[in-house]
């Protein structure tokens, strides 16, 4: 009430004023953060402003910022999503097993191998399936996110390890005679030159944004993020809402799965660990609010930059696993914080 | 009579813009101080001033006479000074006691038997008889108000600030706190009293001060005072709210009917017991009755936020007991909750965003936002409710309470709906925005509207309603025309079963 007193008298002009210039400097700062993360790079590393070696970044990028996006919708709405390293590692077994084992439909004892597409896609129900799971525990049974995440995150982890008993699936190349092959194409198959994941990445963060920013769908998730209370009272049907993001969360996590998978064409039962960090930081550094309701997915996408070109370039001046922790934290506290003084200035 | 506090000649800016205009105020003991204007006029900032929390941009502030620099408002308790905010501030998750005493001991230790029997004292001299161990969670707005007068008392406070303390209480509560004031006055407490209830503040006050525009316009005896002179001073023209000269619309055909609704009470929300009512196109039913009555449990039933164990709910002849919020709202039922901030506003949002999310599908092409559908709604929403903003991309949380409120009023119009509940439309807005929201229930009802809107505010339920219904521990103990109505039949209705 006292923050809405104070911005009536300073009048609305003003207020609008204000919030135009808070939001231009809240983008300016991503972008300033990657911007300098690049510039300091590009100073200590030789090779580091070269065609080849911003592809491989690119190509990182994009596995970051796909989950950061998924993520994304999440955090608008005031939720979190844990679970989503273990669904991508969950996803990569997924694609492995179907690829070299197959599909057992013992009922008809046959065993079915499915084609590449169809096996992205059973992957992606996979992960959407997860994100329905982690939806009916947040709306039916009002666990909070967190937590219902955490259950997820272990349980997937846990799944992933028990498809193989902990085993990698390699050499997933396929076999003509099965008509699987080209599984590899799609983490590190190049279009244009450019890798697959990045042209992947360009449609989804813009269908993301569209979604946000222009769709009836997009409204709901920051008018839930907003006041959930008030959305349910307004006739927003928030448990739909809730069940969308997180299988859209899901979705993503299981198709980062794939790429990791495709990519080292082997599937790791313990990949995408700790991926869920990076993408809830990739969020964050977008300028977007834990509490929901505010953020945006191209803040996202430079978050998800900052996050990758700073993770390659420490690899790149030889900075130590052990700094790259300290560092990469201290950068994401330090975008809070400024995100924090911002908005009080504002 | 002794002088216990003065502002002399204080001004404060913020930025650009002036919200005090050097302002002289003096709080003396054993007296009722009362300030009043509409909002914006600057009485929260001059209170927030001699409160400490805020510093004034210029002049000076006086305790027992000599200058201070009040810094925060435990400098000012340690002075003796306490506010107690419009908006409770209480940790809910905490006890009573815990709540009274939070800033507690200066040692860093509890005496938890030592704070609970305090409590209990400074309750009992409250006149309450509330548990200091309950959670603050499990009391009613009128109980936690209570304890936010005794956490200001209990730092034995010499001048006691009250920010809209009536604003949530019930008429019974209300006589509570006044003997409670007048107990304090007797102690030598000055206190300062901010109220939107003009009857109210002649009763209680000692003095009257009115302000407008950053500026102390009059000031006044309270036993020279009358409502009329207070609304001439504090709005220049505007009137008083009075009842309207057009003729009663035309009542149609029963929209909403609600039947032999009940549920039994909780922690948190009070009981109804076979419940019916109906309202009519065109009219409008005021829903009256004292804090923790029913009226907003009864609304919350009828809209679906609350579950009823029996009873059933028809929109237009349609059963719509079953069904979800969202799907009533499609059915053309729509609520405006009395809890602007937690259950109405997205603070996040836009001023034409916070209008359209009840209609999305309607600007909507597959699910694709048309922004030039949208924004004609929205402008022309606004320019029918007369909502006061720069732009439908202003936020929404730089309008007034009044204009908030209009605005969730047009985002419940948005969809067209055919019946609209609003609970307490005037709770926390100024006399002013109060005739304005009520000139536009009445417009609705002329458009062929089914309104129905709960009051605590005896002269509202008689000045807009054509029917009013009293509501007393969960049971409707009266419904009549608003023609065979009267100040005190209602009051007796809502008291009676209440005392039973």
């Amino acid at each position: 009430m006292t923050k809405g007193k104070t911005l009536t008298m300073n009048g609305a002009g003003q207020a609008v004023g204000s919030d135009y210039a808070m939001a231009l400097l809240l983008k300016f700062r991503t972008v300033l953060a990657l911007v300098l993360v690049i510039a300091i790079f590009a100073a200590l590393a030789p090779n580091f402003l070269t065609v080849a070696n911003a592809l491989i970044m690119l190509k990182h990028i994009a596995i970051v910022a796909i989950l950061a996006i998924g993520m994304s919708f999440v955090i608008l709405t005031g939720g979190i999503d844990l679970s989503v390293g273990s669904i991508a590692g969950l996803a990569g077994m997924v694609a492995g097993a179907l690829i070299i084992n197959g599909l057992p439909l013992t009922a008809l004892g046959v065993v079915v191998y499915p084609s590449v597409p169809a096996v992205v896609g059973l992957v992606l129900l996979v992960g959407v399936g997860i994100g329905l799971f982690n939806g009916l525990l947040i709306n039916r049974f009002q666990v909070a996110p967190f937590i219902a995440t955490l259950g997820t995150l272990y349980m997937a982890r846990g799944a992933a390890m028990l498809m193989s008993n902990g085993e990698t699936f390699p050499n997933l190349i396929g076999n003509p005679a099965l008509g699987n092959e080209g599984f590899s194409r799609i983490g590190a198959g190049l279009l244009l030159g450019i890798p697959a994941p990045v042209w992947l990445l360009a449609v989804i963060a813009a269908g993301a944004a569209f979604v946000a920013g222009s769709t009836t769908f997009g409204r709901r998730v920051y008018a839930v993020g907003g006041s959930e209370r008030a959305a349910l009272l307004s006739g927003v049907r928030v448990d739909r809402v809730k069940y969308a993001v997180y299988a859209i969360s899901g979705a993503m996590a299981a198709l980062v799965g794939v790429l990791i998978a495709s990519d080292l064409v082997a599937a790791h039962p313990a990949s995408g660990e700790s991926f869920e960090l990076n993408g809830i930081a990739a969020v964050v550094l977008g300028g977007a609010s834990l509490t929901g309701g505010r953020g945006t997915i191209v803040g996202t996408l430079i978050g998800a930059c900052v996050i990758g070109v700073l993770g390659d370039g420490m690899v790149m001046v030889g900075i130590s696993e052990f700094w790259q922790m300290v560092i990469k934290g201290g950068v994401i506290v330090t975008a809070v914080v400024l995100d924090r003084l911002q908005e009080r200035l504002g | 009579m002794a002088e216990l506090m003065r502002a002399s000649g204080v001004k404060k800016r913020y930025g650009g813009v002036t919200a005090l205009h050097g302002a002289d105020f003096a709080v003396e003991a054993g007296r009722v101080s009362v300030l009043i204007g509409e909002n914006g006029a600057g009485k929260s900032t001059l209170m927030r001033i001699l409160a400490g929390i805020e510093t004034p941009s210029e002049g000076e502030v006086f305790v027992d006479g000599h200058p201070v620099r009040l810094n925060g408002a435990r400098d000012a308790a340690a002075r003796g000074i306490g506010m107690v905010h419009q908006e409770l501030n209480l940790c809910p998750n905490l006890s009573v006691a815990e709540n009274i005493f939070l800033l507690g001991s200066r040692k860093g230790l509890l005496d938890r038997p030592g704070e609970r029997e305090k409590a209990r004292a400074l309750l009992a001299r409250l006149r309450q008889n509330i548990d200091p161990d309950r959670r603050v969670a499990t009391l009613s707005i009128g109980e936690q108000q209570i304890v936010e007068i005794a956490k200001a008392l209990a730092e034995e406070c010499r001048v006691l600030i009250l920010d809209e303390p009536t604003s949530a209480l019930s008429e019974a509560e209300v006589e509570v706190l006044f003997e409670v004031i007048g107990d304090l006055k007797r102690a030598g407490v000055g206190i300062v009293y901010i109220s939107h209830r003009l009857e109210e503040l002649l009763r209680v006050g000692d003095s009257i001060t009115v302000m407008r525009d950053g500026r102390i316009v009059a000031r006044s005896e309270a036993a020279d005072a009358s409502v009329g002179w207070i609304i001439e001073t504090m709005l220049g023209e505007e009137g008083r709210l009075e009842r309207a000269d057009t003729p009663a619309p035309e009542e149609g055909e029963t929209v909403l009917a609600i039947s032999g609704v009940s549920r039994p009470r909780d922690r948190t929300s009070a009981a109804l017991h076979d419940i019916s009512m109906e309202a009519r196109a065109g009219g409008i039913v005021a829903l009256y009755g004292l804090l923790g009555s029913g009226r907003t449990e009864l609304m919350e039933v009828a809209f679906g936020a609350r579950a009823a164990s029996d009873g059933t709910i028809t929109l237009k002849g349609e059963n719509i007991t079953r069904l979800s919020i969202a799907q009533r709202v499609e059915l053309g039922l729509l609520f405006v909750s009395e809890d602007r901030k937690a259950q109405g506003l997205f603070a996040n949002l836009d001023v034409g965003r916070n209008m359209a999310v009840s209609d999305l599908a309607s600007f909507a092409q597959k699910g694709v936002i048309r922004p030039e559908r949208e924004q004609g709604a929205v402008g022309r929403m606004i320019a029918r409710l007369g909502v006061k903003t720069a732009s439908a991309r202003t936020a929404i949380t730089a309008l007034s309470g009044g204009n908030q409120q209009k605005a969730l009023i047009g985002r419940a119009l948005m969809p067209g709906p055919a019946a609209l509940l609003l609970d307490e439309p005037t709770r926390g807005i100024d006399v002013g925005a109060r005739s304005e929201v009520f000139a536009t229930i009445r417009q609705l009802a002329a458009d062929g509207l089914a309104v129905v809107f709960s009051t605590s505010d005896v002269l509202e339920a008689l000045a807009v309603a054509e029917r009013v219904i009293v509501i007393a521990k969960g049971r409707i103990t009266l419904d009549i025309p608003v023609a065979e109505a009267s100040e005190a039949r209602l009051i007796r209705a809502a008291n009676a079963a209440a005392a039973a």
